[in-house]
Formats: C-alpha cells, structure tokens, sequence
C-alpha cells in the first residue's frame, strides 16, 4: 500500500512541474510588450526602460524566469496583476471562495440525485429504467451554458424565484443566489454519473458472487447493500471524483453567465484583458486542483478494491 | 418415495431464449435418500446444472417450471420465510468456478460467515471459530490469517475447498455440487474430490454430484444418472450404469472415453453434437445420433421406464439389454 | 410407451421473418439510432446551406426591431439588434457543426495513430508518450482554450485547435486500450510471422478492426465538442459576435432573457441541445454494435 501511495504522489509532482512549465511557456509565447502594458502607453526613456526591466526581471532567461515563478507559486505568489497593479494572489483569495461554494453546492447534486437516479435505474427494470434513459440522454446533452440562461430565463426572469445575479450575503442569502448557477453546473454531470452508476449496478447485479449470497437465503436487500452496492461504489466513486475535479473549469461558464465573481470569471476576464500573470496564476491553480482531486480519486479506489493495492498474488 | 430426503417429480423447465419461451429441462424425475449420493452426467446443454438450480430454487428470472421438488417431503416452491432460511441452510450449493463465485473486495471471512452472521444470529467471533475449524477439516492450516485474505490471494484449488467449508458451515443435509473440479487442474481435482467425499461420507450429508465426467461419478457416487437434451435417459448404480448401460447414449459415453489398455485405431465419438431440449428432433431426443435407430424411435418420445434397479428412456431398452457395453459400434 | 404431446417450441427451426433490418451502414442502431442520423442529416444540410437557405441577411441589423416577437416572414422574430432570428439560426449551423467536426478529425488522426503507435510498440515509446498524454489530460479543454486564447487572438480556428489538443490524450487512452487487446490477438501474430511490415499490419488489419470502435468515439467526441465550442464561443473566446454562431446567440441574447426575450438564446440553445442529443444516441448505438461485432 505504501509503494502505491508514494508512486502516486510523485506522478502527481511530476505531473504539476510539467503542467507549470507548459502553462509558462505559454504564456511566454503571448504577443504584446510587457513594458508597453506597464507603461500605459507613455513613452519612455531608456532608463525606464531599463530600470523596469530590472524590478520584473525581463531580462532573464526563460528558464531562471520559470524557476522564479514556479518557486513564487510554491509559496503563493503568483506576481501582480499587470491591469488591477495587485498581487495575483490576494485577487485569487478574494474570489476562490465562491468558486468553491458553487463547485462544493453542485457535486452535492450531482452526487444525491445521480447516484439515485442510476440505483433506481439499475435495480428496477421496466418503467422507471427508460424515464432515468430518457432523461439522463436529456440531460446530458444541455451544456452548463444553456442550462444557465434557461434556469434564468424561467426562475429568475419569469418567476423570480431566484436571483440573477451575484452572490449575497450571509448564508441563506448565498444559497439562494448560488442555486440556480450549481443546478446549471450540475446539469449535464448528473447524467454521467446516473448512467454509470446504472451501468455499475445492473453489472454487479448479475454477477455469480451475488446468485453465491442469493443461494445462501441472505435477504435481497442484504446482498444489494453488501455485495452489489458495495462493488459498484468503485466505479461510482471514479466517476463521481473525475466529474468533480472537473468542475472548477467546468464554472467558468456558469460564473460569466450569473456574474458571480469567481475564480473562472475572473480567469475569462483577464484572458480577454490579456492580464497574463493572472492568466498563469489561475490556470495554474485550476490544474492543480484537477491533479489532486484525481489523485485523490485513484487513492479512494485503492482503499475500496483490494486488488489494487495488494497486487495480484496467489497463495 | 417417502425416505428420500430430496425429489423431483416430472420438473419441467422453461427459459426465455431469444424472446421465446424455450424448454430447457423435460420431465425430470429422480430422487436421493438421506446419505445417498447421486451423480448427473451430461454434456453442455444437458440441463445438468440447470437441474441443480431447479433444487435450489435458483432458476433465473423469468423461468418457468412445472413438476414439483420435495426436500424433507415439503415442496420447495412453497417455502416461505422461516422454512425458506432453513431450506437454504439445509441445502448448500458448491459452484463450479470459485473466482466468480465469491466476492472480490471481501474477506474470505466475511465471505465465509455472512450467511451464519445474517441468517442465523451467530456472533462474528462464533461464526469465525467455526470457519477456522471447518477450514482445517478441508486441508487448510492457517485458517485465521487465512480469514483476513481477500480471494485473489489463494489460488482456485484453495478458493473451491473454501467453498466447500463455507458450504458446510450450516451442516446442510443435502449439497449440490455442481461441476466442482472443472475449473481447476487434474492434480488439485483430486485433491478437492477426495476432500468432498470424505467429509460427505464423515457427516453422512447427501450429495448431488453434477459433472460431464461419468468416471468421476462413478468414484464418487453411488447411483449415476445421465441427462441428455433436458431429459432423464438413465438412472442407475454406478458400476452397473458404466459396466453393462441400458441407454445407447450412455454406451456412447462409456466408449467415448479413450483408453490407454489395448489398441485403439479411433476414438469411438458419439456422432453428431449435443443438443439443448429445445433442438431435439421430434420423438426420442438421441434419435438423430443413435446407432441403434428405428422408426418407433423418431416417431414417439419414450417415457422413463424402470428396468434391472434403476430406470431408462429408450424404446428399445429391453431388446438391447445386455450388448451395449462395448460402446457405439455395435449393431 | 405412449407418445407424449410435444412441446411447440422444443422442434424445428422458427421460420425466418423477414424483416427491414435498417439503412446500410446504420444496421444494429435501431429505430432512436436512425432517427438521430436522420436529425443530424439535417443538420449537415443546413450547415452546407445555411446562407442559402435564410430568408433574410442573417446580419443586416435593424435596431427598430430589435426584440420584436415572431411575425408572417419571420417564424422566430428578431434578436437584440433586429436581426432575423430565424435566418441566423441557420447560418449559425455552419461554425456550429463545423468546429466540432474538425475538433473531431484532428483529434481522432492524432489520437489513433498515437494509440496504435504506442500499442503497437510498446516499451519505452509508449511509457514516455503515454506519460506525456496524461500531463495533457491534466488540462481541462476550457482551461487549455483558454491559454491558446491568449497566445493567439480567440477565432474559431484557435479555439479548434485547443479543443484538438485536449482532446487527443482521450481518444488516443481509450483506442490505445482497443489496440492493446487487438494487438494480443492470433492473427496480429500470423501475420507477424508471415513477414508483413509493421505499418502494413498496422494500417490494413489492426487499423480496420478499430474503423468501429473510432467511428462510434467519434460521434461521442462530436459531443463534447459541440458543447464545448459552444462555451467557449459563449464566453467569448472562440467565434465572436457579430458571426452567427449558436454558441455566440446564446451569450448575445442573455440581455434578451434578463429582459424577457429569451427566444434568442432560447432558439439557439435547443438547437445545440437538439444535435447533441442527436449525436449522443447515434455514438451510443454504434459504440454498442461495435462491441457485440468484436466479442
């Protein structure tokens, strides 16, 4: 099990050295003049010039300039904002909290009724199986954006139910505003995971091991919770975990369109203002969030399949 | 037949196959007395292991089956609740491939005491006891740190002989073997046999022996029945089925088997292939492939008839009584 | 010995029925796999005709009519700068399917050849480029268009290539699996020891047995494509207004909606959702025949 989780972590290094690295490089190949941006358009005198180039270290080479960066992300620092002249970091602090608050709000829906839907398809067949085919196949098909401006269209516009726009403030006040954006986030993901939830559940149903159970008069419900439910938690919990990890790219559109100011929007805002330190930063933070979760996600089905982390051995 | 612990009378299968219904066991009749064990021998498609989940009332959904099963003389279809939990202790099922037969991500502890923790009230540490000193009448040593290890770490022989132990933990009166030793080598078969027979004869348990081997049986069993195509077509005590059989198939198995005494140009097959009871020609269902064919034989079906201690399904069993022994190629 | 009655079903062979077994090509799909061919056979006639199709100038504005609800002549009113809704429905058909169409092809050229490659070589080629993959996989599509978005000015074009680029490690780890089973099996060997050449082998025997399985990924891929364009047009990223664009129409006409007019973003939206769907059912299907051909 040891061996397991230390391979695990190093790929998991290796693979966010290697994401920073590409993201820098990136950003390094962007047009435009740092110096012009700073300068606003002023002309400047050589020693501006010079000693400008000197504060940012624009005359480095690429790799001393990676490493700085990277070693400035190690402790939170991601630079300054070339447009709002504030540190990267303390703009992302500021905003990462609803982010997490919309991510956090719609895997919980994602998670009560895709998982439902998918037992309820995978135990009964009949009627209730093609309503959770039907509406899964619905649902998977109405991107997080549509889904958005029709929840906003009905619930907010129409029956103002709900607000539009924004965050709130306290708690109720917050989920009232963050409920419509997690149900247009949740939307289409519920439909994955129902789908293999009910894939899971039909495959364990049939297999010997339970007609084993079944054969030895242990009550139905008995063997669903140990021996079906239990083994199809492994994919479930896979799925569930990838979708998650998802999620907070997944928000940026949502946040544009409820104009909550999270961490996505304000990535997309300062794409299109060309504002590369936050670019970097955010982008960043957002494959690393991805990497972990995954991880978090092959360690999850380490502990619940044990021929995983104890290997293939016979007696 | 009022001693025997378990019998069937006219079973008749149905499964949904391609959408329709298809008949897959006919008539099936037989019993086994307390103590007694019975061999089923049969090819693919037979109806053998079918005939065994008949018993155990694990036919797959949407079967459908007339005749009835008595176990203790009640009928097994009728039990409910109470009676139904202690039908399933009473009777104890061995699968044939272990692997897929036990839970992957349990225990083998678990695996072996859930049915006493769950059906019986018996507490863990109880349940384990029993599991460690069952382990050890089957060969295995360390049962307790055996207990803490999960299937994929024991290989098949270990896995079925856990089987068996599990199968045994709630002192059935009846166990169904179904092909037991198929899946694993020719050395572990043996092994795994001479276990199950052993502890059969100590507990003076009854055994239904499935098994495509009419050798096997034969070792192991007392009576020997052979099922062909769904349906019964001989039943009788071991040795006088494999010395001197009734039925032309059962010659044709006997035969078949190649033996390394005496010279042999060709391995003695029986013609054709076997059939499911839904591919069966009109009349008796071996008639496409028999040697011994007349009209009479694919004009009618032959009913189970009981001749020399036993019971065969042939129309011309009487007349051939005696001169199948040396297998197929007899005229 | 009595004859016994005999049980209908236990004799003879049931007599062939004849029955219309589909379109070639769509054969195993059934009646939901043909009828999303169907909607998508449309949908590709509208994206080639689009222009011609439109009634009006899917462009020429006209801010008196901006909003004005559906009228003889215009099924689906007006959007937010008085342009016929209709008529920029279906000149959006274009970018809409045909980024997710290249997004699609570039994906699974890469993608395949990279799995077979590595399937087909294995050892260090393909730990190295399987490594490389999952860094890739690291990068949601949206985070990865994002960044190419900065680097180049946002089109359709960057926002395609992106796309590409993200999703190249899935299709290529899941054909990868495919080859991998198909590389083990005897007639991969037979034709090694016959002396082909590797590419040969790859190309006309491995190659062909995956037409299926890309096929079937590809219109699961199709997808997600569409529906990630979609989003990034949204945001602005990728087609930008005022090109008629679905994805675009649905951000447009967000001020519509806030308004009360959501028949903009509406309109558009249920087109993207009526092809995906569309898309979705069809790869299903065919991701189902190709796995009973080859077990």
């Amino acid at each position: 099990m040891l061996k397991f989780v230390v391979r695990r972590l190093m790929m998991l290094v290796v693979t966010l050295f290697v994401a920073s690295f590409a993201i820098y490089s990136a950003m390094y190949l962007a047009p435009g003049n740092p110096i012009a941006a700073l300068l606003g358009g002023r002309t400047p005198t050589p020693e501006a010039i010079a000693v400008l180039e000197e504060r940012y270290h624009l005359n480095d080479p690429f790799i001393v300039r990676y490493l700085r960066w990277v070693g400035g992300a190690l402790h939170g620092d991601f630079g300054v904002s070339i447009q709002l002249r504030q540190e990267v970091s303390t703009l992302i602090s500021q905003r990462i909290g609803t982010t997490v608050q919309l991510v956090l709000y719609a895997s919980l829906i994602i998670i009560v009724v895709g998982v439902a839907l998918g037992i309820l398809g995978g135990l009964r067949k009949g009627l209730v199986d093609n309503v959770v085919i039907v509406a899964t196949t619905f649902s998977a098909a109405v991107p997080s954006f549509v889904a958005s401006i029709i929840l906003l269209s009905v619930f907010a516009v129409n029956l103002g139910w709900f607000p539009a726009l924004g965050t709130g403030d306290g708690f109720v006040d917050q989920v009232k505003h963050l409920t419509l954006p997690a149900v247009a986030l949740a939307f289409s993901s519920i439909a994955l995971v129902a789908r293999i939830t009910r894939s899971a559940v039909r495959e364990e149903l049939s297999r010997e091991h339970v007609q084993t159970a079944v054969s030895r008069g242990i009550p139905y419900r008995t063997v669903v919770r140990r021996h079906v439910m239990r083994n199809a938690a492994i994919p479930i919990t896979t799925v569930v975990g990838i979708t998650v990890a998802s999620l907070f790219a997944a928000s940026a559109v949502v946040e544009r369109a409820f104009s909550l100011n999270g961490i996505g929007a304000y990535l997309i805002q300062a794409a299109l203002s060309k504002d590369i330190a936050v670019v970097q930063g955010i982008s960043l933070v957002i494959v690393a969030i991805f990497v972990v979760v995954n991880a978090i996600v092959d360690f999850l089905y380490a502990v619940l399949d044990p021929r995983v982390s104890l290997g293939q051995a016979a007696a | 037949m009022s001693d025997a612990l378990l019998e069937l009378r006219q079973v008749t299968v149905r499964l949904p196959i391609s959408g329709e219904q298809r008949t897959v066991l006919h008539d099936v009749s037989f019993h086994i007395r307390p103590g007694e064990a019975l061999g089923l021998v049969g090819e693919s498609g037979s109806g053998k292991s079918m005939t065994a989940r008949a018993v155990a009332r694990l036919l797959p959904p949407g079967a459908d089956s007339t005749g009835t099963v008595y176990f203790a003389g009640n009928d097994v279809a009728a039990l409910k609740g109470a009676a139904m939990r202690s039908f399933r202790a009473e009777v104890a099922m061995v699968f044939q491939d272990p692997r897929a037969h036990i839970n992957p991500v349990r225990t083998i502890g678990d695996f072996m005491t859930e049915a006493l923790r769950t059906n019986h009230d018996v507490s863990r540490s109880d349940a384990a006891k029993r599991a460690v000193s069952l382990l050890a009448e089957v060969g295995i040593a360390d049962g307790q740190r055996r207990l803490e290890q999960y299937p994929h770490e024991l290989s098949g022989g270990l896995l079925q002989r856990v089987m068996i132990a599990s199968a045994l933990l709630t002192e059935p009166k009846l166990l169904l073997a179904d092909e037991p030793t198929t899946a694993l080598d020719v050395t572990t078969q043996s092994d795994v046999m001479a276990i199950l027979d052993e502890l059969r004869r100590e507990r003076g348990m009854s055994l239904l022996f499935i098994t495509h081997d009419l050798e096997l049986a034969g070792a192991v069993c007392d009576r020997t029945a052979v099922m062909y195509a769904g349906q019964l077509v001989e039943e009788r005590t071991s040795s006088a089925l494999h010395d001197d059989p009734l039925h032309p198939y059962t010659a044709g198995l006997v035969g078949a088997r190649p033996r390394i005494d005496g010279d042999v140009v060709r391995l003695a097959a029986i013609p054709g292939r076997p059939r499911s009871a839904f591919e069966a020609p009109a009349g008796c269902a071996f008639s496409d492939r028999c040697v011994h064919v007349v009209d009479e034989c694919r004009a009618s079906r032959p009913s189970l008839e009981p001749l020399d201690g036993g019971s065969v399904r042939c129309h011309r069993a009487v007349e051939l009584r005696g001169t199948l022994q040396e297998g197929v190629a007899h005229g | 010995m009595s004859a016994i009655e005999l049980d209908p079903g236990v004799v003879g062979p049931v007599p062939a029925t004849r029955k219309w077994r589909g379109v070639p090509g769509l054969r195993g799909t059934g009646v939901a796999g043909h009828l999303s061919a169907l909607v998508l056979a449309i949908a590709g006639f509208v994206a080639v005709f689009g222009n011609m199709l439109a009634p009006h100038d899917p462009d020429l504005t006209n801010l008196s009519y901006a909003f004005v609800g559906p009228q003889p002549g215009h099924p689906l009113g007006f959007d937010s700068q008085g342009r016929d809704l209709f008529s920029r429905i279906l000149a959006g058909a274009r970018s809409s399917l045909l980024g997710p169409t290249a997004v699609v092809v570039l994906a699974m050229l890469v993608g395949t050849f990279l799995a077979v490659a590595t399937a087909w070589k294995g050892g260090r080629f393909d730990r190295w480029v399987s490594a490389g993959l999952d860094v890739l996989f690291a990068f949601p599509a949206i985070v990865l268009a994002i960044i190419v978005s900065v680097i180049v000015q946002p089109s359709l074009l960057s926002a395609t290539i992106a796309l590409s680029i993200a999703y190249t490690p899935y299709i290529a780890r899941v054909l990868r699996s495919a080859a991998l089973r198909e590389r083990a099996r005897d007639y991969i060997a037979a034709l090694e020891v016959q002396g082909l050449r590797a590419w040969i082998i790859c190309v006309r025997h491995l190659g062909r047995n995956l037409v299926p399985l890309i096929v079937a990924q590809g219109a699961v891929l199709f997808g997600y494509a569409m529906v990630d364009l979609a989003a990034i047009s949204f945001l602005g990223l990728g087609v930008r207004p005022p090109q008629a664009d679905w994805g675009v129409m649905v951000s447009t006409g967000q001020s519509g909606v806030l308004q009360g007019y959501p028949l903009e973003s509406l309109s558009a939206g249920v087109c993207i959702i009526a092809v995906v769907i569309a898309v979705n059912i069809l790869g299903e299907r065919l991701t189902e025949r190709a796995n009973s051909v080859s077990r």
